[in-house]
């Protein structure tokens, strides 16, 4: 049995031995249509969300005095529909933030496997720069980089991976110490399997788990970077629907009071980071046998 | 106790040398350091002129040795934009930040303690409950947008709170709310946590035992104990605090360190970028020193462990 396939089923087994109880459709719900709202915003978003017309600049929701339906959400400065850069803007996070916590799970996961299983001066060397890493705010490192490498889609993934894969590596290799302890590790040495054989195919499917469950978590915390980025002007670049961005546009009519430009892109953040935590702590209690006794 | 006391002296000191050594060799990796640091615009022989100052041209040791040397006698460069050290730069901005921090802190600490110690008391109730969703709340919206909100609401519509600035006592009170909101919710959950602890235990057993009213236990035996961890949390964010607000400080024009770094990103200052992240990365590294030395003269536990 391949290791993916060996950690696929343990995680499987795991969500199939769920009963109906407590399954949190809220966080689920929001994920799924924000999902939904990424795969095909080309076809839902009412207008073209990086065209606007200077004409119909700052139009309100259309419940308000002055909004039309033809911009159900209002305008923004140079007259985007904000609806539509909604949507596009789920994309953006949605991309963004599952490659992110997918690329620093790996390279947290390898190294956390490394330094547990060897030891001795692998493992000193990855827990000083860990700890290192670890003492810098990751907004601060992560501006630090952006400034570095300049602002694009594909660079700010590559920042929040090398930013947040320590938290990863603390946790698996706290738990790799404990599984090498264990008798089927012991009898894999004893068979004469390589120590990357063994990493790979006794520890690894057993650190799976956990690592989903950080990823999850982490989900809200990079979210929240790349909007706290993409505001401060180091993120994805402009003309780009990101929240972040929108935010960061929404401050020019701010004082005039156009709440909807800073209301509803937050509102978008927020129902993001909320599900992800709900979901994250859920999966937490369900897949992690040693957290559900705490 | 001295062997311990070097030990973590020795590790802090290790995190200082491979943060350095992080961050020299990110900026070497991702392109050319010279063009990093003229201005933007600067001609071939400025950028060669660079060069030959920062002994570009030697073996990497070398330069990571100069650059050292460079930190070590707190020699950050000069600002493009300011035309200053960004030393004094940064040191005059500090003042503003710790002010924020602090008044940020005592936001976090009213609403947190006291909502901490209810949903401890009442575990499981409706007070546990809101709290609970409080948590999550501060968790998962965003301070710089906590921050908007607020100008939204006190500024424009209410007209009571200046929206942007510094200067009167009253322009501080938004940007440290928004800043302690975050804050607010852990040390909420660690009061909590800390209080239900101190609860279980048998001098408050002993307390309630001797017939002491439920109010004189909770506020007197047991707030007093439970607030030793919190209080630790408190000291470290308040470093954290001064270190995270970039955004914050930014949504508000705060004049502190995280503003520095802002504009040191929007007028492309590399020196100021560099400077702000290796100071807040010393800052961190040694209050979280301070504190470990701290536990280990009060508790000898900490020493003998490993």
């Amino acid at each position: 049995m391949s290791v993916s396939r060996a950690a696929t089923l343990t995680v499987a087994w795991r969500l199939a031995s769920f009963r109906r109880e407590n399954v949190p459709w809220f966080p689920i719900i929001i994920l799924l249509t924000l999902t939904v709202l990424a795969l095909f915003a080309d076809f839902i978003a009412p207008h073209d969300p990086q065209v606007g017309l200077l004409g119909e600049r700052f139009r309100p929701p259309a419940w308000q005095q002055g909004g039309s339906t033809a911009h159900l959400l209002g305008t923004d400065h140079v007259g985007r529909d904000v609806l539509s850069r909604l949507i596009f803007g789920a994309r953006v996070s949605m991309v963004v933030g599952f490659t992110a916590v997918i690329f620093a799970g790996v390279i947290g996961t390898v190294l956390g496997i490394m330094a547990g299983y060897l030891g001795g001066w692998v493992d000193q060397v990855i827990m000083r720069i860990t700890d290192a890493w670890l003492a810098v705010p990751a907004l601060t490192y992560a501006i630090f980089l952006a400034a570095i490498v300049g602002p694009s889609e594909g660079n700010i993934v590559i920042i929040l991976g090398l930013v947040y894969w320590t938290r990863y590596a603390r946790v698996v290799r706290g738990e790799v110490l404990s599984l090498k302890e264990r008798d089927y590790v012991r009898l894999a040495i004893v068979a004469g399997c390589s120590k990357w054989t063994i990493m790979r195919r006794h520890i690894l499917p057993n650190v799976v788990n956990s690592a989903i469950v950080l990823a999850t978590l982490m989900l809200g915390v990079v979210i929240v970077t790349e909007a706290a980025l993409s505001f401060l002007g180091v993120g994805v670049p402009p003309p780009k629907p990101a929240w972040g961005l929108m935010l960061a546009d929404g401050k020019k009519g701010l004082m005039a009071g156009y709440w909807w430009l800073t209301v509803l892109p937050g509102v978008c953040i927020m129902l993001m980071v909320l599900s992800a935590n709900l979901l994250g702590d859920w999966l937490r209690v369900k897949l992690d046998p040693q957290l559900r006794q705490l | 106790m001295k062997r311990f006391f070097i030990r973590r002296v020795g590790y802090a000191l290790l995190s200082l040398v491979v943060l350095s050594a992080t961050i020299f060799v990110f900026v070497r990796l991702t392109g050319d350091p010279a063009v990093l640091l003229v201005e933007p615009g600067a001609s071939k022989a400025d950028i060669d002129a660079i060069r030959t100052d920062l002994g570009l041209d030697r073996p990497l040791p070398v330069q990571y040795l100069l650059f050292v040397k460079g930190l070590l006698h707190a020699d950050f460069g000069r600002s493009f934009y300011y035309r200053t050290p960004v030393l004094e730069l940064y040191l005059e901005r500090l003042p503003n930040s710790f002010f924020l921090a602090l008044v940020a802190m005592a936001f976090s600490l009213i609403i947190g303690i006291p909502s901490g110690i209810l949903a401890a008391v009442r575990v499981n109730g409706w007070w546990d409950g809101a709290g609970k969703v409080f948590a999550l709340l501060g968790l998962s919206m965003p301070s710089f947008w906590v921050g908007l909100l607020l100008i939204l609401f006190f500024s424009v519509y209410l007209g009571w709170l200046p929206s942007s600035g510094s200067g009167t006592p009253l322009h501080v009170l938004m940007p440290a709310f928004a800043l302690g909101w975050y804050f607010a919710a852990a040390h909420m959950r660690l009061t909590r946590s800390s209080m239900l602890e101190v609860l279980g235990s048998e001098y408050i057993k002993l307390a309630r035992l001797k017939g002491l009213p439920e109010a004189l236990v909770i506020c007197k035996h047991a707030f007093k104990n439970a607030l030793i961890p919190v209080l630790t949390l408190a000291g470290i964010n308040l470093v954290l605090m001064v270190n995270v607000a970039v955004v914050v400080e930014t949504v508000f024009a705060w004049p502190g360190v995280g503003r520095l770094l802002y504009e040191g990103i929007a007028f492309r200052d590399f020196p100021v970028v560099q400077t702000t992240v290796i100071l807040s990365g010393v800052m961190i590294v040694a209050v979280n020193l301070a504190v470990d030395l701290m536990y280990a003269v009060i508790d000898p536990r900490i020493r003998y462990e490993r």
